[in-house]
């Protein structure tokens, strides 16, 4: 198929309606909104359901009711948006149902602002709502990443009956970029065995629910949850290389950082510097064994986020504190730029952090 | 290989989104990796606006043009704040009727266009955007002028087609327009 050019919301969109999404409940808030427009615009279109809800508490319970009932169901926010949401994730956690959220982050803490930052990194790979459980986090760095891992997301979310989560962040959900859509596939053809879709008195009664007052009960379904957990561990890690293969110094970033980063990285090289980097495309779970693997032969990482440095925490227990972490970030809003990185990569080389 | 980052300026409502947009579809047309980054949020609602394009042979890294090769500039505003992040060498082109000054930077090829000025006088005033555009792609070849009317197709949108020919003839004026 030709590419075509779509902002990274858009592309969000419309791979979710070729994954088979045909419900979407959400609220709008800047810079995530073309996602709620073009849902809007198409579902009514293809026989689906767009419902801006009077909340995002409101519009994160109705995906709980869809994904109750097999189907695949989506919202997306931003930041103070999503954490709104907290409490129905962790219930869809608690009840062991698929669901696709996406987070297109800007700057906090509270309201913040409206420019990009990836500063929901902890809540997102962290919990985020109450109790022990894990989303699976996808961390797209283009266009096509948007629409791709977005019907990776429902896919893996299906497979391990685990909320999935986008994050992305205000420049990828802006930016324009070609792309190719991913193929019209239909993902309600996963069988549900589990889903409350009416028994014709045929079966037993499905019942979805995160209450269990008996504590021994309670035990044994966070245990089960995290023997799934311990699967997508082992089976779904998600990364990309580039020039590791001879690398002194190694930048560890997702999503625009990525971006940024590859930049400082043509820069470096152009004056010497073997520089690498590992972009997680999985954040949860986290490309621990790369990143252990790396550290036997780097002089030492430089972690490159827009936060005040959150998966850098991540990167100190992947390689056991063997070498040294520095940070290059800016907040509020603001990206680093690849001079700015360059310049984290050299002193990382000089020995100066 | 070239790798052209092209930063476009002005207030909110020139157009220059929109003639951003015409450059990554024409690029994309041409076979060349492309990418559109626009300010969004206050801006956007009559303040200052500007779009990031990168038309580039190999793969684009980060769609924030910090340095461009290629500045255009609406408004004063933005040759104030831009006019030091061209690199040495590059390219400004200034709507002549709207930017007194002059660029003051002696290291960059300057083009003043009175673009606001023609395209009202040719009866588009709401296409100063394509007629700086055009001589954009003259004087840069940053894009080809072939076939920009495929680009300029896929970029108007269904409902506004017919302002296909207006948005091409403005393009032309100023690929045509010498100072």
């Amino acid at each position: 198929m030709a590419k075509v050019l779509m902002k990274g919301n858009e592309a969000v969109a419309e791979a979710a309606i070729r994954s088979g999404c045909r419900h979407y409940f959400g609220y709008p808030i800047t810079p995530q909104t073309e996602i709620a427009a073009y849902m809007a615009k198409r579902m009514p279109k293809i026989g689906g359901t767009f419902l801006q809800a009077e909340s995002e508490i409101s519009a994160i319970n109705m995906v709980y009711g869809v994904s109750s009932a097999g189907r695949r169901v989506m919202t997306s926010s931003s930041s103070p948006g999503v954490s709104l949401k907290q409490e129905g994730i962790s219930y869809l956690a608690g009840s062991d149902l698929p669901a696709l959220v996406v987070n297109v982050q800007r700057g906090g803490p509270g309201l913040g602002g409206i420019q990009p930052s990836q500063s929901d990194y902890f809540q997102a790979t962290k919990g985020g709502g109450h109790g022990d459980y894990h989303l699976i986090v996808l961390a797209p760095a283009s266009v096509q990443e948007m629409a791709d891992l977005t019907a990776k997301a429902f896919d893996l979310s299906d497979k391990y009956r685990m909320p999935a989560m986008l994050l992305a962040d205000g420049t990828i959900g802006q930016m324009m970029e070609p792309v190719e859509l991913p193929p019209e596939t239909d993902g309600n053809a996963v069988e549900k065995p589990w889903a409350v879709t009416g028994t014709e008195n045929k079966r037993e009664h499905n019942i979805i629910n995160s209450l269990y007052l008996v504590p021994e009960q309670l035990e044994v379904k966070n245990l089960e949850r995290y023997e799934r957990y311990k699967t997508v561990e082992q089976n779904e890690v998600m990364f990309e290389e580039y020039m590791t293969e001879d690398c002194d110094v190694c930048v560890v970033a997702f999503g625009i950082a990525a971006r940024v980063s590859k930049n400082a990285i043509t820069a470096a090289r152009a004056k010497g510097i073997k520089a690498g980097l590992i972009r997680p495309i999985t954040l949860w779970p986290f490309p621990k064994d790369i990143i252990a693997k790396t550290a036997e032969r780097v002089k030492g990482f430089v972690s490159v986020e827009l936060s005040m440095g959150q998966m850098i925490d991540d990167i100190r227990l992947a390689e056991s504190c063997k070498k040294p972490v520095a940070l290059c970030s800016r907040v509020g809003g603001m990206i680093p730029s690849p001079d700015e990185v360059l310049k984290a990569v050299e002193d990382m080389e000089g020995g100066k952090f | 290989m070239a790798y052209t980052q092209i930063l476009i300026a002005g207030f909110g409502g020139q157009g220059v989104l929109f003639a951003g947009k015409v450059l990554a579809y024409k690029g994309l047309t041409e076979n060349k990796q492309i990418s559109w980054l626009p300010s969004y949020g206050p801006e956007m609602r009559g303040g200052t606006a500007n779009c990031s394009v990168i038309v580039s042979d190999t793969p684009v890294g980060s769609p924030i043009v910090s340095e461009p090769d290629i500045l255009i500039v609406m408004n004063l505003p933005s040759l104030d704040k831009y006019e030091n992040a061209v690199v040495k060498g590059g390219y400004v082109f200034a709507d002549s009727t709207l930017i007194e000054r002059k660029v003051e930077r002696k290291d960059v090829k300057a083009f003043y266009i009175p673009a606001t000025k023609m395209a009202r006088e040719l009866g588009v005033p709401t296409l100063a955007n394509m007629i700086l555009l055009g001589k954009v792609i003259k004087e840069t070849g940053a894009v080809s002028i072939d076939g920009l009317k495929d680009a300029l197709v896929k970029t108007v949108s269904a409902k506004h087609q017919d302002l296909v020919e207006a948005n091409l003839k403005a393009i032309e004026a100023g690929y045509r327009y010498e100072e």
